[in-house]
């Protein structure tokens, strides 16, 4: 299945765009999603934390992603 | 959706006493309020400027989320107004502002101190902060 996930802040830095259209296999986690995309992409292992977000929401590691989900990469926030 | 509780995201300059007027309510004694601004330095370094970068749909989300935590904690909560800025900030700029509304006034600073502490964990919302040489994401790494 495709997914596109949105990239913010450094995670967007990192990967040199804002999103990502990739192409999964059907039941991935978001977990294996993190996995795989730090194993592209080696500096995002070195973040503080990296969170998955789905449909505004943070995933727990073993929800379920689906094509028509709102995904994005959630690296440490700052606001405030 | 909380009727008394007002959430915005903007990248206008924040209008400080539009947020305390909407946290005001007739049924509260005391209005208490955060107001965060840029400073120009960080860790030593002299800050030249900010960026804050928003994820805005989830930040709103969140920040309603927030809300709704510090209600269920203090539920004699009246009013409670976030808005945070994104953007290019100078220094001075107002960042972020909380107030919130409670009939007595310890209930109204507890309940502040945990909206803009939360914020600061889960709403996604990005900080970097320029340097005369270079720029930094706030806090992305160990």
């Amino acid at each position: 299945m495709n997914l596109t996930v949105s990239l913010f802040g450094i995670a967007r830095e990192i990967v040199g765009q804002s999103s990502l259209s990739l192409t999964v296999p059907p039941g991935q986690s978001a977990a294996g999603l993190l996995a795989e995309l730090r194993a592209t992409y080696p500096p995002l292992a070195d973040l503080r934390s990296l969170a998955v977000a789905v449909n505004n929401e943070y995933a727990a590691e073993d929800l379920m992603l689906h094509e028509r989900d709102d995904i994005a990469l959630i690296p440490p926030v700052s606001g405030g | 959706m909380n009727a008394n509780h007002h959430i915005a995201l903007t990248d206008q300059a924040i209008d400080v006493a539009a947020v305390l007027h909407a946290a005001e309510s007739a049924e509260a004694g005391a209005v208490n309020a955060f107001i965060g601004t840029v400073r120009n330095r960080s860790e030593g370094r002299r800050v030249v400027r900010l960026h804050y970068e928003a994820y805005p749909p989830m930040a709103l989300h969140q920040l309603a989320r927030v809300a709704e935590m510090a209600q269920a904690q203090w539920p004699m909560l009246r009013r409670v107004a976030v808005t945070h800025r994104h953007g290019t900030l100078e220094i001075g700029d107002v960042a972020v502002v909380v107030a919130v509304s409670t009939p007595h006034r310890a209930d109204s600073f507890a309940a502040c101190q945990f909206i803009i502490d939360t914020l600061k964990e889960v709403v996604p919302i990005w900080k970097k902060e320029e340097y005369e040489d270079g720029t930094v994401w706030v806090s992305a790494h160990p």
